[in-house]
């Protein structure tokens, strides 16, 4: 999948953005609900800064919605707890949380129009009518629907009603904003602007957004910080470009992104790892691990070269046979098998470069990686 | 629906139901209407004229001269007809509103159980159609007499120290209609409160409002269509009532589907009969249209 260029990414979270004590929002500590025999959030804690806009990532099933759920009240923990500006949500009703979630299916009041749809929080906290319509009308203004306002939902357009919904939850100024998969329904093209949009929303407006996807571009695109989750539990809690860069484990690894897994153990120098299938691989910075524990370099399909002769230096390359092209348009993904068998994934960009070489399937080719290129994973 | 007609299956089907509708409804009805306006008569049929098409143009033109409005000046006249209207909407408005009070609760409670049980309630629901109506009528008649079941029970209880009266008595129409016409109340009701999105509720919960005001901005306008429906169904039937009433109630004060009936059988009076029924329809159809009217307008206007 990745279109995203790992080397040069630029960080993208605000420098405003500390993490210390006091920016701390909301606290999710050993949190565990359980259905039946079926854990869905496993023992799960989780700190989350005020101003930032985090992702929970993961394959579906892996827990990531009923964690949102959690927070807005809608399932009760087995165990654990969920702070809220210091104060513990365990007794608060959804009614009276100062978070409100936008739904992945929008959940609009169908007989109620626009207006009234965003207008629906406001009426419960008992505010002045012209408050509500003032506030109404200029959120309504935000995401562009103020031509709108007195339409019902089935009469708009999934990308409309998506914005509706959003509006619904942001009129309300929520201490956090909980989204669970708000771009799923909308297609290709709209999803694309629409994370752009909501980005900006986040940072004009100077809220906490968490968003659940199972779409890891989207997460890496929108958000300051991920959490991937798999079965219940946080495998990994960090920038989009260090999860990345340096995943924690090869389920994170080869969750996000490709890559290419060798395994191997640490050699006596900690700077090489020997019996992979492509014999000794040098790293370029120590290995913090101890001599002859098993270990695996992980390699990211863009950091392998591709060449017809043997590259000049003599570690880090394999050669191999082409089983398989993947044309995508600006890249193309090379499947190579090696001598054992193994495949390994290259990605070369269709730029015309790469000195006009394009190898054919079933030819013989070089692969190699430069010592800075591959991840040493210990588990 | 933009298609037009095009294939003979499409016209069928689209026709089906108007000639269902002719069959069935408008030529019964134009026979009532024409025999409202008619005499009676001690002959076969019993009422005058008859339209002899035999007789050619002359045979019409006789037949309209003697037609009449007489029947319905009839029921202008005498207030046993504009009592047992009266008394019919109001036994139906109440039971009608006794069933929403009753129904709603089981439809919401049975849309709100695990889906895996909610097949079995439905068909619990309609379990009592397996027993015939009247058998079911006769078995309240036995429940409610004075040295009844339900009395037994009440003096068992000390609730009441001499057993009261049941039958003959309005009471025992409410219960009766109340008990045969529930099915038809939580039916329709069910099918709208069992689609309702409970993300809805959620929603609505997210966004501040407590359960019972969500019940009331979402739940309620939601399931309006369930509750128009169960309401009609209800309503419309329990007016013309006539098993019912004949059966548990009085006969001091009749309902109007008894009064078509004595006039039928005890009067053999079909023309003053066939009046009686043709006001009753317009009394129902009429608020009906208007209601589907406004409606279709309040649409268009949105």
């Amino acid at each position: 999948m990745p279109s995203v260029e790992a080397g040069d990414r630029p960080t993208k979270s605000s420098p405003t953005l500390a993490t210390g004590d006091s920016r701390r929002l909301l606290r999710i500590e050993g949190l565990s609900k359980r259905f039946g025999n079926f854990t869905a959030v496993d023992r799960l804690s989780l700190d989350i800064y005020t101003g930032e806009f985090f992702a929970l990532l993961g394959p579906s099933g892996c827990g990531k919605t009923t964690l949102l759920r959690l927070i807005a009240g809608f399932e009760r923990p087995n165990a654990g707890r969920i702070v809220l500006d210091g104060v513990d949500l365990a007794p608060v009703p959804p009614h009276r949380r100062p978070v409100n979630m936008m739904f992945q299916s929008y959940a609009l009041f169908p007989h109620l129009t626009v207006e009234a749809n965003v207008a629906f929080g406001l009426k419960q906290e008992g505010l002045p009518r012209g408050e509500i319509a003032g506030r109404v009308a200029d959120m309504l203004a935000l995401v562009k629907l103020e031509s709108l306002g007195t339409r019902k939902p089935s009469e708009l357009s999934g990308g409309q009603r998506q914005r509706v919904a959003l509006a619904r939850c942001l009129v309300k100024r929520p201490r956090v904003l909980l989204l669970d998969e708000p771009l799923a329904a909308l297609d290709k093209k709209l999803r694309d602007s629409t994370r752009f949009e909501l980005m900006e929303l986040q940072r004009h407006l100077g809220l906490t957004f968490v968003i659940v996807t199972h779409d890891q571009s989207e997460a890496m695109i929108v958000a300051d910080r991920i959490g991937v989750m798999d079965r219940g539990r946080l495998m990994q809690v960090a920038a989009p470009d260090e999860i990345y860069e340096r995943p924690n484990s090869r389920w994170v690894a080869d969750f996000i992104g490709d890559i290419n897994l060798f395994e191997g153990r640490v050699g006596d120098d900690r700077l090489s790892v020997e019996g992979t299938a492509a014999g000794r691989l040098r790293v370029a910075a120590p290995i913090e691990a101890e001599p002859r524990t098993p270990v695996w370099i992980a390699v990211r399909p863009e950091r392998i070269r591709l060449s017809r002769d043997k590259p000049p230096e003599p570690e880090n390359c394999v050669s191999g046979t082409i089983v398989e092209i993947g044309y995508l348009g600006d890249l193309s993904i090379y499947h190579v098998r090696i001598a054992d068998g193994s495949r390994v994934k290259a990605a070369v960009a269709n730029t015309g470069g790469n000195g006009g070489y394009s190898p054919r399937a079933a030819e013989s080719v070089w692969l190699s990686f430069a010592p800075e290129a591959p991840i040493v994973l210990t588990r | 629906m933009k298609n037009q007609p095009g294939s003979l299956w499409q016209r069928f089907t689209l026709a089906f139901p108007y000639a269902w509708l002719v069959a069935f409804f408008l030529v019964p009805f134009l026979i009532v209407l024409k025999i409202s306006f008619s005499q009676g008569a001690i002959a076969l049929p019993p009422y005058r004229p008859v339209l002899d098409l035999t007789a050619g143009w002359r045979g019409i033109e006789m037949f309209l001269a003697g037609l009449s409005l007489d029947n319905y000046r009839l029921l202008g006249s005498d207030s046993l007809y504009l009592l047992s209207y009266l008394k019919s909407l109001q036994i139906a408005a109440f039971s009608t509103l006794i069933l929403l009070i009753i129904g709603y609760p089981i439809a919401y409670g049975m849309a709100r159980t695990p889906r895996r049980l909610q097949a079995v309630l439905v068909v619990l629901v309609m379990l009592p159609f397996w027993t015939s109506f009247l058998i079911r009528i006769y078995a309240w008649m036995n429940i409610l007499q004075r040295d009844g079941p339900l009395n037994e029970l009440l003096m068992a209880l000390h609730v009441v120290s001499t057993p009261p009266v049941w039958l003959a008595t309005d009471t025992a129409i409410y219960i009766g209609i109340v008990y045969s016409y529930l099915p038809f109340m939580v039916l329709p009701l069910y099918a709208v409160l069992e689609k309702l999105d409970e993300s809805l509720l959620e929603a609505a919960a997210d966004l501040g409002c407590p359960r019972w005001k969500t019940f009331w901005l979402v739940t309620i306008p939601l399931s309006s269509p369930g509750v128009l429906a169960g309401v009609l169904l209800c309503l419309i039937p329990i007016v013309g009532e006539f098993v019912i009433p004949d059966l548990l109630g009085g006969s001091r004060a009749p309902m109007i589907g008894q009064t078509i009936w004595m006039e039928f059988f005890g009067n053999k009076d079909w023309p003053a009969a066939s009046a009686v029924a043709v006001v009753l329809v317009c009394l129902l159809v009429t608020p009906i249209v208007l209601f589907q009217h406004l409606a279709m307008r309040s649409e268009e206007r949105s």
